[in-house]
């Protein structure tokens, strides 16, 4: 019985596919839990076409091979998913894969399993070995450059709060005619918990800022056809990069582009103006401009300043209204005739790409809506590998759970399991994982004895 | 010729002598005084947190500390009773007279077993393996395995203020080769250091500015064999008292004058249970401390001074006794002393107890570097079980940490080793919501069976209370409540909501708000108030004890992992060297005990798991 691994088996970021591979008991179960398809009943060795749904959201369209040991690289239950949605996508899928049960693979572990499983033999075995030690020492490193600095010492200055609770707690328990030392009471821990979760959330807040950093952003600009769209990407772009027309629908599929604001990179993608069509080409763009604007991390809505709104663009702004919406109207140099309704509250930039007015405040509004200039000169050391994100997120759903153990009135003992829990993730991302620490802190910090 | 011989009547040797007899081996239990067997030189009481877990374990595997406290004790407390099932433990007041006698009698009417007097200063070794044991006098007696249980014997010394005499408690001699002699045949000898606080006469005593601490008005016991059978209105009470600035001062006045402060000891002492000038110099911020007064016994009139335990001079102690609330006329009838003693490095232990340099030779308490009378008894049991295994060629019995607390203490022992003496804590017990001193019967009696160490009544008592949980825990999930008038007004006069719909009892009793004894307004639960018990806790925490089985289940595995004896480390290539020089040292007997090693990454635990799929094919 080994526990289910999965990690992403094709190099990132290269070719139009890419595969995330799911081995170990309760691959098939766990990959169906996330799958509209259904693996369970189905022959060994066949490929499956599907869509991954997380909370009721369709992610990506995938063909999945199942495989079921022993005749398998690992000898257990495989499944490979072939994700099409590109780099951002993969990793979205591996990220449901990790909150549903499985653990993210240590480097070379599918092939440790082969190995342990009798699937290769004792020749490969010296390989298996170093290929072990050279891809963790490199794994070691990596973590270490990537978690030196500030990073770390945020983790461990929430590691030390709760150790200090935890020792608390334990001080309680062992030694509990002490009356002089503090009682980790429910309202002491609610305190310690909205604290905690605090210190938590900043931690992932950051971990967006590392996803930044490392991959840059993407701004799906829409809109409907002919207002102007790829005039800005190109402007923006500083190149022709997109086929400028007067005719509406000239864009039918995705044009994709990047600058660098403060070092960070902005992948723009212009995408098929919406609108009802009976074209087969354009629909296939028109859906899929609607999927990079629900996939963009900022959503750049163009408008034209020379028309009224039309029903579909109020549609879209309804849609797309959130914190990472922006408003370009377009053509500013035309006589005004668009009016905004009252109850638009998002940023509204007007330019034209004739006089190339406005281009700069959209620059800046960009830059503002990411805090590029805080993120970047303030701290370069960032989670930003999925290991990291997918520990700190345990941690958070250990301290939820310690928050609902605290709701229905368990003892503290019982909610302290879950906020040790949480304390472990975290120890695991800096590579802390001393045991004794509890107790030494236990030690050091309270007065006891005989 | 004996099966066994077990030097020093402690509460390891005790153990270890009784269990071994029960499994049908011919004993000697060498002591140097009859009289002191089964003595508490240090606090009057048996359990505690964690600890009183041991004391159940004990019983549990067929020991007698459990009982023997049962019928010694003038109080007795469940600590932790308003926290969670997990961290309940029991602890007692144990009479320091009744106790060692009620243990003598025990050890005189066990069948098997030979009692002599002596003090022993050497073993006789043939081939690595011990073959027996020689007296002060220079008697050799024989025996096929030797257990050792020296307590603080071993080069004893008393240290009062400057003052240093060799000994061991109560002015009894000591051991002055044995420790020697040990590290002639390879062991290492480590020195540790405890204490123990002044006694008080009990007239000299003004409890009236003190804080009164009663025993529990429910009656309990510890062991699983017999209902409580004491008046609980009877018991005797413990006092709360507090150290004050004028204390404190006189301790820093004087803290050269200390055997620790002033540079007279060589031991490490425990971190746990730190002299009282430990205290004061380490927490320089805190205005008091707590202190205990606890009767020693019905038959004199000593009072233990817990929170105390210092190694000044008398006339210091005098005057830091004297400056306490209450005890400002006190006649102090002991001092309080440190003691210093040889203890070997437990990472020369086997988990069976046995030692790897000496074969058929087992240690256990004390010697061990342990601290604590259950810590003791723990090993002591575990040492005599394994001892019989070994003469009837059987594999030892190793408890894991996920089975018991004593398997928890001898691992951490035999895994990481011990600088200071070593007390057992809830917090060092992972599994510790599995680990409660409610099942304990659950959890070690069928080992105990196996091992022979209960009888098929005790055993059969036990498949009962299985089938009666069993059959509680279906009752509950197939039976519904009905939501009537009648019902409707009992929740209301309990202040409980009404459920909306017709539940199982089992699905009610899952509600942090009901318990067990309030659903018994509805039904007639028939069954014992242990039964109860352990339906309702496995009911309303079974989210939790899922997943620490979950947990132990992944430890279990490794556990199955073994590593051949005769594994040779320099072999394993890529090993990192510290972890490499770990793992010889150790010598773990399963990949699970190496990855608790300090200093032994993943990454070696990996390339060990392959190095031992190539050599080995495990």
């Amino acid at each position: 019985m080994e526990d289910t691994i999965c990690a992403i088996s094709t190099s990132i970021g290269i070719g139009a596919i890419s595969i995330v591979r799911v081995t170990g008991t309760d691959a098939i179960k766990i990959f169906d839990s996330i799958f509209d398809g259904n693996l369970n009943d189905k022959e060994t060795h066949t490929i499956h076409y599907g869509h991954i749904k997380y909370n009721n959201e369709v992610i990506d369209e995938v063909l999945v091979m199942l495989m079921r040991g022993p005749k398998t690289y690992t000898t257990e239950d495989t499944v490979e998913i072939n994700c099409h949605g590109g780099k951002s996508t993969t990793e979205k899928v591996l990220e449901i894969l990790l909150s549903c049960g499985c653990r993210l693979a240590e480097p070379g572990e599918f092939t440790k399993r082969a190995f342990l499983n009798g699937r290769i033999n004792l020749l490969e075995a010296e390989s298996v070995n170093d290929l072990i030690v050279a891809k963790t020492d490199a794994a070691r490193t990596l973590a270490i450059n990537n978690v030196d600095g500030i990073l770390t010492k945020k983790i461990r200055n929430i590691r030390e709060k709760i150790v200090k609770i935890l020792a608390n707690i334990e001080v309680n328990i062992d030694y509990p005619e002490y009356q002089d030392e503090v009682q980790v009471t429910h309202n002491l821990m609610e305190e310690y918990l909205t604290d905690i979760t605090k210190e938590l959330k900043s931690l992932v807040d950051g971990a967006r800022n590392g996803r930044i950093i490392k991959e840059g952003i993407n701004i799906a600009i829409i809109g409907r056809p002919n207002v102007g769209k790829s005039s800005i990407l190109n402007h923006l772009l500083d190149e022709e990069k997109a086929i400028v027309t007067d005719i509406p629908g000239t864009t039918r599929d995705i044009v994709e582009g990047s600058i660098t604001l403060n070092g960070v990179a902005i992948n723009f993608i212009d995408t098929a103006g919406i609108r009802e069509t009976d074209d087969v080409v354009e629909k296939i763009g028109v859906d899929r401009s609607k999927r990079s604007a629900d996939q963009a991390d900022i959503v750049l809505f163009v408008a034209n300043n020379n028309e009224k709104l039309t029903e579909e663009d109020l549609k879209l702004l309804e849609k797309y209204d959130s914190e990472n919406l922006i408003i370009f109207v377009n053509k500013s140099d035309l006589e005004q005739k668009i009016e905004i309704p009252g109850n638009i509250s998002r940023e509204i930039i007007w330019g034209n790409t004739i006089d190339v007015n406005g281009l700069d405040s959209l620059k800046n509004a960009i830059k503002n809506k990411l805090n590029l200039d805080t993120i970047v000169n303030k701290d370069m050391s960032y989670l930003s590998n999925i290991r990291q994100i997918d520990l700190v997120n345990k941690a958070n759903s250990a301290i939820e759970n310690a928050y609902a153990s605290l709701k229905n009135d368990m003892p503290i003992d019982m909610i302290e399991i879950d906020l040790r829990a949480a304390w472990e993730y975290l120890g695991e991302i800096i590579g802390d994982s001393y045991q004794d620490e509890l107790v030494d802190n236990i030690f050091s910090n309270f007065c006891l004895g005989k | 010729m004996y099966d066994c011989i077990i030097v020093g009547g402690g509460h390891a040797g005790i153990e270890a002598s009784h269990i071994a007899a029960k499994m049908g081996k011919k004993i000697l239990l060498v002591t140097g005084n009859i009289k002191n067997i089964g003595d508490m030189p240090c606090n009057p009481s048996i359990g505690g947190t964690a600890k009183g877990i041991i004391v159940r374990e004990v019983d549990a595997l067929g020991g007698l500390m459990g009982h023997i406290a049962d019928i010694s004790q003038i109080q007795i407390k469940m600590l932790n009773n308003s926290k969670g099932p997990a961290v309940r433990s029991l602890r007692a007041q144990a009479d320091k007279i009744t106790y060692p006698k009620n243990m003598q009698d025990a050890l005189m009417h066990t069948p098997n077993l030979t009692i002599k007097e002596a003090m022993i200063e050497d073993l006789i070794i043939e081939d690595n393996t011990v073959k027996g044991v020689v007296t002060a006098d220079g008697e050799k007696i024989s025996g096929k395995t030797v257990i050792l249980t020296t307590g603080t014997y071993l080069k004893g010394n008393i240290l009062i203020g400057s003052e240093n005499t060799p000994g061991g408690p109560h002015g009894e001699a000591r051991s002055n080769h044995l420790s020697d002699k040990l590290k002639e045949y390879g062991l290492k000898i480590i020195r540790l250091k405890t204490g123990t606080p002044q006694r008080i006469k009990k007239d000299s005593i003004d409890f009236s500015v003190m804080q009164e601490e009663k025993g529990d008005k429910t009656p309990w016991t510890f062991s699983f064999d017999y209902e409580p059978s004491y008046d609980v209105d009877k018991q005797q009470s413990c006092y709360l008292l507090y150290t004050n600035e004028t204390t404190h001062k006189i301790i820093r006045d004087n803290l050269n004058k200390s055997a620790m402060y002033g540079g007279y000891a060589t031991g490490v002492g425990p971190r746990y249970c730190p002299s009282i000038e430990d205290k004061i110099v380490r927490f320089a911020d805190k205005e008091r401390h707590q202190l205990f007064l606890e009767p020693e016994s019905l038959y004199y009139d000593d009072w233990y001074l817990q929170g105390f335990s210092t190694s000044m001079p008398r006339d210091v102690q005098e005057l830091m006794v004297y400056s306490l609330k209450g005890l400002e006329n006190a006649i102090i009838t002991k001092y309080a002393y440190a003691i210093e003693y040889d203890a070997i490095d437990p990472l020369q232990i086997y988990p069976s107890l046995e030692n790897k340099v000496i074969k058929n030779l087992f240690t256990a308490g004390q010697i061990n570097g342990t601290s604590g009378y259950e810590e003791a008894a723990g090993q002591g049991i575990i040492a005599g079980i394994n001892a019989s295994l070994k003469l009837d060629n059987k594999e030892p019995l190793i408890l894991k940490r996920s089975d018991a607390y004593i398997g928890v203490l001898i691992d951490d022992l035999v895994t990481k080793g011990t600088i200071e003496p070593y007390r057992m804590l809830t917090s060092r017990a992972e599994f510790r919501l599995i680990l409660r001193h409610d099942n304990a019967d659950l959890r070690l009696r069928d080992y105990a069976k196996k091992c022979g160490t209960i009888s098929d009544e005790q055993y059969n008592h036990l498949q009962e209370k299985k089938q009666k949980i069993a059959d509680l825990t279906k009752y509950l999930k197939e039976n519904h409540i009905k939501i009537t008038e009648d019902n409707k007004n009992i929740f209301i006069e309990n202040d409980i909501p009404i459920p909306s719909s017709n539940l199982t009892y089992y699905e009610l009793l899952k509600r942090p708000e009901i318990k067990l004894s309030f659903l018994e307004n509805f039904i007639q639960l028939d069954y014992s108030e242990e039964v109860k018990e352990q339906v309702e806790i496995d009911v309303k925490y079974e989210g939790y004890i899922k997943k620490a089985y979950k947990e132990v289940e992944k430890l279990i595995k490794l556990e199955e992992k073994e590593i051949p004896d005769d594994i040779d480390y320099s072999c394993v290539t890529n090993l990192a060297s510290e972890a490499r020089q770990k793992l010889a040292k150790v010598r773990p007997k399963t990949i699970a005990q190496a990855s608790r090693i300090s200093g032994v990454n993943p990454v070696d635990i990996s390339v060990l798991s392959v190095y031992l799929k190539k050599e080995y094919n495990k």
